[in-house]
């Protein structure tokens, strides 16, 4: 084999490797941080996140517009602090309410961002003040059987 | 029983000695590779030989592992209705674990024991030696060359791999059973993550082309200068390589994807 | 040029507790061609080895062209080797080139003449041994004479001021015996080198030597020019000459009394 086709050959090899790993990103994965453009951070107090993950999505009206980044436990206030980054494309006013969601009965969870009316755009480190926790099955179901039970107690008084 | 307690206390000292004497080679492949480094064409010498030569079966065992990933995976899913999250099972599996450890237990076998081979062999004809009398270091025209070219090869081998797989699988699950293309792809597309999942995969194939690659140019550079010396120096490739990649393989995956 | 190029001084040798050589004294003057012989397994070759610097001596000096080759570090040793050539054995030659390149070798390692030039060398240095229509060959498709020629090519590719030759008549036709005896002799008249050769074969060397050193257990026990190893009543040289079974190198391992061990064995 002489030196040139053995070239050739090598050549081919790298670029059907590179080939193959360029395939592999952009057409089979998502690139995570590739989507979210110059983001900027905000974060949000809730008193209970319930399976929220670092790297969940962040949406607005069902679009993704940043990704969770820090989950870490407020001393001060007994809450839980989320940090996440922004897409710096999207703005939002300074009282947005930011909730806890599910995508699905039993899917993955999410922070949902409700725009309010404010003129003011919340800038970047700002903290969310309007939050609702993340729904918690095990909560709600006992706080409906007590209210059952208490609506059976009732019953035969009246 | 104390003589079993001896055997066993003989086989830790002589395996961390061994683990010292590989380090220092390790050392010794860096600090000569510059000098490879300067002439290209031996290192790219070595990846027509380590990579280009193990193309063919890394392509098809690729493919074939697709496709039974294929069938399995429709197999298990469409019991609860989700058929069309096979691409991600298939893209998933593949570019996390299969990809990298079948393609490196493939390229062990293939091209590390060819390495061991060809070394052992210059050193029992007593090549190295008169390579070392002329004044040339074989480490750096000899080992390093093979060490790059083997490190170089492993995570496209493995790229390759994934990619047939996912080509296999796709295969079977659309042409074959007639899951939704779209379906097949948005869904891969949507679970499959660049970071966390394709990086770390080509991460991890990149470990395992250090480790098998220098396994293999230490077994040949270390062995006993006899047919029987090089034949089990070949051995000694593909088992430690195997062992290797395994437990790096589990050590690299609880680091990667712990509480994800 | 009255120091000789080599020269061992006392010079002890163990491989771990196994003395090699006890104490070693010679020298190889300028321009001459020296043997050293001895019996299989006596340590010559750990002589080649120590004066290559790929082993080093336990104890006393061993001199290249007033270096001291035990003291030299790896870049100052390899600069030394690029003036010495060894030819191993059985010609240790690159199994993945052909002729052509096993002779360019060295030239492309070492220097950065253009390839015209190489060429031109590597013709020269191939026709000097009588090869140049090998060129094109691969190492496995020669014979062992032919593959030592190709060696003999190499090594003296980079005109080397010291030849060491590794048992170089061992496994040859007698045809084959006398023309790399033969150059040998040649190329170290026309470099104006000095030569060592290390072999057990004594009538060939006899003939193209200027000196011989004998080895017996790690000491020098005889040496002279060939005339006087010829007439010489040294009982060690004589049978060595003489290629005889028996004499002071003993027939046998050393061993207990042969007719105790017989009758013995038994209880």
């Amino acid at each position: 084999m002489s030196r040139t086709t053995l070239d050739l050959w090598v050549g081919v090899f790298v670029a059907m490797g590179i080939a193959a790993l360029l395939f592999l990103a952009l057409k089979v994965a998502s690139i995570s941080g590739s989507d979210i453009r110059s983001p900027y951070t905000l974060s949000a107090r809730f008193d209970n996140i319930g399976g929220l993950k670092v790297r969940a999505p962040v949406k607005s009206a069902g679009v993704l517009v940043g990704r969770v980044t820090e989950i870490r436990y407020d001393n001060e206030h007994f809450q839980a602090e989320v940090v996440f980054s922004v897409d710096g494309r999207y703005k939002f006013p300074t009282d947005t309410f930011a909730n806890i969601l599910t995508s699905g009965l039993l899917g993955e969870q999410y922070l949902g961002l409700d725009p309010g009316g404010e003129e003011k755009a919340l800038a970047p480190g700002d903290v969310i003040k309007k939050t609702q926790s993340a729904v918690v099955l095990e909560k709600l179901i006992s706080q409906f059987m007590f209210n059952k039970a208490a609506d059976g107690e009732q019953a035969p008084a009246k | 029983m104390g003589d079993v307690f001896r055997k066993l206390g003989s086989l830790a000292i002589s395996g961390v000695w061994q683990l010292g004497f590989i380090a220092r080679f390790f050392v010794l492949i860096l600090r000569y590779s510059g000098q490879s480094f300067m002439r290209l064409h031996l290192t790219i010498r070595e990846l027509y030989f380590s990579g280009v030569l193990s193309l063919l079966i890394i392509l098809v065992s690729g493919l074939f592992v697709g496709l039974v990933l294929g069938l399995q995976g429709y197999e298990i899913l469409q019991r609860y209705g989700s058929s069309e999250a096979m691409g991600t099972m298939v893209a998933l599996s593949l570019l996390r674990e299969l990809g990298p450890v079948v393609a490196g237990l493939l390229f062990a076998s293939r091209a590390g024991s060819a390495v061991t081979a060809e070394i052992g062999l210059m050193k029992v004809t007593e090549q190295l030696k008169a390579m070392d009398m002329m004044a040339v270091n074989p480490i750096a025209r000899v080992v390093a060359p093979r060490f790059w070219g083997g490190v170089v090869s492993m995570p496209l081998l493995a790229a390759l791999f994934s990619t047939m797989g996912i080509f296999g699988g796709w295969l079977i699950g659309v042409v074959f059973i007639g899951v939704d293309d779209g379906a097949f792809w948005s869904q891969m597309r949507a679970a499959v993550d660049f970071r966390y999942d394709v990086l770390n995969g080509v991460f991890k194939s990149a470990v395992f082309g250090v480790a098998v690659a220098l396994i293999a140019v230490f077994e040949g550079y270390d062995c006993v200068p006899t047919a029987e010396g090089v034949s089990r120096a070949i051995t000694r490739t593909v088992v430690s390589s195997a062992l290797a990649i395994l437990a790096l393989d589990f050590v690299m995956t609880s680091f990667m994807f712990r509480g994800l | 040029m009255s120091e000789p190029l080599v020269r061992l001084e006392n010079v002890r040798f163990a491989y771990g507790e196994r003395m090699i050589l006890r104490d070693i004294s010679l020298s190889i003057p300028r321009g001459q061609v020296v043997a050293i012989m001895g019996g299989s397994g006596c340590g010559k070759t750990t002589l080649l080895r120590l004066i290559g610097g790929q082993e080093r001596a336990v104890g006393g000096r061993v001199l290249v062209d007033g270096q001291d080759v035990g003291g030299l570090d790896r870049e100052d040793l390899y600069t030394l080797r690029r003036r010495m050539g060894m030819l191993f054995q059985f010609g240790a030659l690159f199994t993945d080139m052909t002729v052509f390149d096993n002779v360019a070798f060295p030239l492309r390692e070492h220097t950065d003449l253009s390839p015209e030039l190489i060429n031109d060398l590597v013709l020269m240095k191939l026709h000097a041994v009588g090869l140049r229509g090998a060129a094109q060959l691969r190492p496995g498709e020669l014979s062992g004479g032919m593959a030592r020629r190709v060696a003999l090519a190499r090594t003296i590719a980079l005109d080397p001021m010291l030849l060491m030759y590794d048992e170089p008549f061992t496994g040859l036709d007698p045809i084959s015996l006398g023309v790399i005896g033969q150059l040998i002799r040649r190329l170290n008249n026309a470099l104006g080198a000095s030569s060592l050769i290390v072999t057990h074969d004594i009538q060939e060397s006899l003939q193209i030597v200027d000196y011989i050193y004998f080895i017996s257990e790690g000491r020098v026990v005889a040496e002279g020019t060939p005339d006087e190893i010829r007439n010489t009543s040294d009982p060690f040289v004589h049978q060595f000459v003489h290629a005889e079974a028996d004499g002071p190198v003993p027939f046998h391992y050393p061993a207990g009394d042969y007719a105790t061990a017989l009758v013995g064995g038994a209880g």
